[in-house]
């Protein structure tokens, strides 16, 4: 007789503050394919854990994007944001699609030139920038985002001294009326700073102001902070061409659009919260196209988003470690990856779907990661299938960030593999050895 | 290891301790191992009982009904 | 007559789905609701139950409660619902489904098109109205159309509490964004409110202006389009340690029910509401907070001879309701306490398998 399908015995006590089942049947489905290639073809092919890329959501989220904004504005660029996601491969499909590249330091900045992107299509941003980038970014032509007055009057000086001709905007911080205001960055509107930088740039011999920049923050779950926005942006446009008849060519929004990920403490999942891309598109272009530009001034609009466009492109396989009982009953699972890849884990409740069929029989418990650390937890609570060691798993949504901010703590980093559009597989970043990490370093003599 | 006489169980999995109050739901398999200790029978007769039954390694059962057998003693369910 | 047209066209019981059966010491409205559309003579009814617990009292009321079904948490989201109504649509062919909690309805909301489509009729406000009367805008709603409401401010830190004495006086009110409200009398009790809060319904936080005067609370029924259906004020008589009626009286006062009039045409609100009003001992009837749905004495207003919540029914099948003209002042409520018996098996049953 053929033996019947086992399932671990589980016994529940019925507690009437537990949230009941039928909350969650959903994340129970199984995910055993990611675009069509087998999670588990993946994990014996290229190791678990592992990062995956669908080259194809990119290319239709970011498509997807450009519609959006298109078909309600004429003019419209993209500038793909380096560090939400800054492996080669996945900035070169987003310049393919037509993006521009968006950089925060001069090793971004390097990244993009490598990445074939030319000088004028880079816009520089954040406040840190040397001398060095500062000059090699006016000879290149590329548009240089000032953050603070350091910076302007280095630049300044630099371009009298070099004989430059920078193409500039300046960063502009305000009230939106959302919390956090982000006014550590740029110059504030309010108070007439940015303003005074305005006038500093437009009486300046050698600046050149071609555009005004800000970016009110990030997850932003408020579609009229960006009208705010963008309404205080086209004032200090207007007040520029009234004043000094200089018409900026462009303001640019920033990004800070959300993904769907459903944020840590927030009540209702992200999936039923987050604004789509049209709504805020509605919000930005209603305001620009009423301002009362003239439609030959009217500014081309900038966005540099990215966690929008890269977030649900990205998934981290991986594989149950262990499952254990902790002092307080709670059952655990320790999984092959945690905080030091899955970074985004501090702030958001990640999907996470087991990547084959299991029973019915469901159990609350706590996902942690490998390290021996006891904040490595991926999620405090999730009600998942019975799982048992050598289990997989699948981790939704992890495309923006992780891949930037991870740690190589204890463990070393994982392969990233990219599934192109005819669904085959690439590594675009090998997974790291124990000799790339030491490669660098070095030991005195005396400890030889 | 046996479970207390006066804990009800029924066919739908459900289990009641009247000492207590408390009432508790098991999967299929639970029910079965339950039935199997109120009828006082050892670890090793249940382990040989569902293993023959199910499709299941023999150490894995045994970590598994250690864990369930932990879980009834946490919930007062064994004598 | 337009009473006997819904009997007609169904021809058979309505099946009317509810949620809010915890009709406990701060009860939900939905046995109340029941009741009254049980006693509404122009249709019949089968009552399915949708409760998130498993000691609702309304699912063990089974002359009140047909059958019941548990729905997920509003917090697993519009898809897990939508899947779990789909399954018991599929097994009680659905009516109207009438959500009686504030933490759910925008799940509702999101969903109705959708429920529509599956022929479940709802009868809820547009979600721009309902974020209009949002605890976090109700200044700038009382702002934008001329209504007291009491300052207030929107907090994300602890020590935003320290700034606000500047601005409020103790006690000030520390409130949840979706349930809870503590009086403070302290910076050291204001504080602790914000800790508990924070720990159940997570950030923001509103801090409130403490307004003193009379309680008052209002039913109210729009029909969606700016016709006032049914308006029925209500003074506490006593108050629970909760803050919850636990007895009322029907009032005869026009200046509320003018307020609660301009509420619902400047809104076009679609559906029931309860405002809760402080009336000052100058007179001013500041709004307090507009709960989106049906309030826990909604009886009353049956009782009072202006059925909100069959009205509601009806308008939610696409009957056309004439807007009610009078109602009996002076008719109390006085809620008690009873307890129900029931077997443990019942409990088992709705706590593993979500059915009663």
């Amino acid at each position: 007789m053929e033996k019947q399908r086992y399932e671990r015995p589980v016994i529940l006590k019925m507690n009437t503050g537990l949230m009941n089942k039928f909350g969650t049947k959903t994340e129970n489905e199984p995910v055993t394919h990611i675009e069509s290639v087998p999670v588990k073809s993946l994990l014996s092919e290229y190791g678990s854990p592992l990062f995956v890329i669908s080259e194809k959501q990119i290319r239709r989220n970011m498509q997807n994007a450009k519609r959006i904004f298109k078909t309600r504005y004429p003019k419209v660029r993209f500038a793909w944001s380096y560090k939400t996601n800054y492996m080669n491969a996945v900035c070169r499909i987003f310049h393919q699609e037509g993006s521009w590249a968006e950089v925060v330091s001069g090793f971004e900045y390097q990244k993009a030139l490598g990445n074939g992107v030319p000088g004028e299509k880079i816009i520089f941003n954040g406040p840190d920038k040397t001398d060095e980038d500062l000059i090699a970014a006016a000879k290149n032509n590329s548009l240089i985002h000032i953050d603070h007055y350091d910076e302007l009057y280095s630049l300044i000086r630099l371009s009298e001294e070099l004989d430059l001709h920078p193409r500039v905007a300046i960063r502009v911080n305000m009230d939106t009326g959302i919390y956090p205001k982000w006014d550590r960055f740029g110059f504030n509107f309010e108070n007439g700073q940015a303003w005074n930088a305005l006038t500093r740039i437009l009486n300046s011999k050698n600046l050149d102001l071609v555009g005004l920049h800000c970016h009110i923050g990030t997850f932003m779950l408020s579609t009229n902070a960006y009208a705010t926005a963008t309404r205080n942006l086209c004032e200090l446009a207007w007040a520029a061409k009234e004043r000094y008849n200089k018409m900026v060519e462009y303001i640019d929004l920033g990004g800070g659009f959300p993904s769907t990920n459903t944020l840590k403490g927030a009540y209702l999942p992200g999936t039923d919260t987050v604004p789509s891309i049209d709504q805020f598109a509605d919000a930005i272009t209603d305001v620009v196209l009423t301002y009362g530009f003239r439609q030959e001034e009217m500014p081309t609009l900038v966005l540099e988003s990215g966690r929008a466009l890269i977030d649900d492109a990205g998934y981290l396989l991986g594989t149950v470690l262990a499952t254990k009982r902790l002092s307080d009953g709670r059952r655990a699972t320790v999984l092959d990856f945690g905080l030091n890849s899955l970074f985004t884990s501090l702030w958001y409740e990640h999907k996470i779907s087991p990547a084959k069929q299991h029973g019915s029989q469901t159990e609350e418990m706590v996902l942690f990661g490998p390290l021996c650390m006891n904040i490595d937890v991926v999620r405090e609570s999730v009600v998942l299938p019975l799982l048992e060691k050598g289990d997989q798993l699948v981790v939704h949504k992890v495309g923006a960030y992780n891949m930037t901010q991870w740690m190589q703590f204890i463990t070393m980093r994982p392969n990233i593999v990219l599934i192109d559009k005819d669904n085959n597989t690439h590594i675009i970043r090998k997974a790291e050895t124990l000799e790339y990490i030491e490669q660098l370093e070095q030991i005195p003599d005396h400890l030889k | 290891m046996r479970v207390r006489k006066n804990i009800a169980t029924s066919d739908e999995g459900f289990l009641f301790n009247p000492t207590t109050g408390d009432s508790f739901s098991t999967n299929p398999i639970g029910t079965e191992i339950i039935l199997l200790m109120k009828k006082d029978r050892t670890s090793k007769d249940i382990v040989d009982a569902i293993c023959e039954k199910y499709d299941v390694d023999r150490a894995l059962f045994e970590r598994d009904l250690d864990d369930f057998t932990l879980q009834l003693k946490e919930f007062s369910l064994l004598e | 007559m337009q009473t006997s047209t819904l009997r007609e066209k169904f021809n058979r019981p309505l099946v009317i789905a509810v949620t809010g059966l915890n009709a406990i010491d701060s009860p939900g409205p939905g046995v109340a609701v029941i009741r009254a559309i049980r006693e509404c003579k122009d249709f019949d009814v089968r009552i399915i139950g949708l409760s998130y617990e498993s000691l609702e009292p309304g699912l063990y009321m089974h002359d009140i409660v047909d059958k019941t079904y548990q729905i997920p948490y509003p917090s697993g989201g519009t898809d897990s619902l939508f899947s779990r109504l789909k399954y018991i649509h599929e097994e009680e062919q659905l009516d109207v489904i009438i959500p009686n909690f504030d933490a759910e309805l925008y799940n509702f909301m999101k969903l109705s098109s959708k429920l529509k489509e599956m022929g479940i009729n709802t009868f809820l406000p547009e979600i721009e109205q309902f974020n209009a009367r949002d605890k976090m805008r109700l200044s700038e709603f009382g702002k934008k159309y001329g209504m007291f409401v009491p300052k207030d401010k929107i907090i994300h830190e602890k020590r935003e509490l320290q700034k606000l004495e500047d601005d409020f006086d103790y006690p000030m009110v520390v409130k949840g964004k979706f349930y809870d409200a503590v009086i403070a009398r302290s910076k050291d009790q204001a504080e602790k409110a914000y800790e508990k809060i924070l720990a159940k319904w997570g950030l923001p936080i509103i801090v409130q202006e403490f307004i003193k005067g009379t309680e008052i609370n209002i039913a109210a029924l729009g029909d969606g389009t700016g016709n006032v259906i049914s308006i029925i004020p209500m003074r506490k008589l006593y108050i629970t340690d909760k803050g919850k009626a636990w007895a009322g009286v029907t009032l005869d006062d026009d200046n509320l029910i003018e307020l609660a009039r301009k509420f619902i045409e400047v809104t076009k609100w679609r559906g029931g509401c309860e405002l809760e009003v402080m009336l000052t001992s100058d007179g001013k009837p500041y709004i307090m907070e507009v709960n989106p749905r049906f309030p826990a004495w909604i009886y009353l207003t049956a009782a009072a001879g202006q059925n909100q919540p069959a009205s509601l029914v009806k308008m939610a099948l696409g009957e056309k309701v004439e807007p009610f003209t009078k109602y009996e002042v002076g008719k109390i409520f006085i809620r008690y306490a009873w307890d129900l018996i029931t077997n443990i098996r019942e409990f088992q049953m709705i706590s593993a398998n979500g059915e009663l």
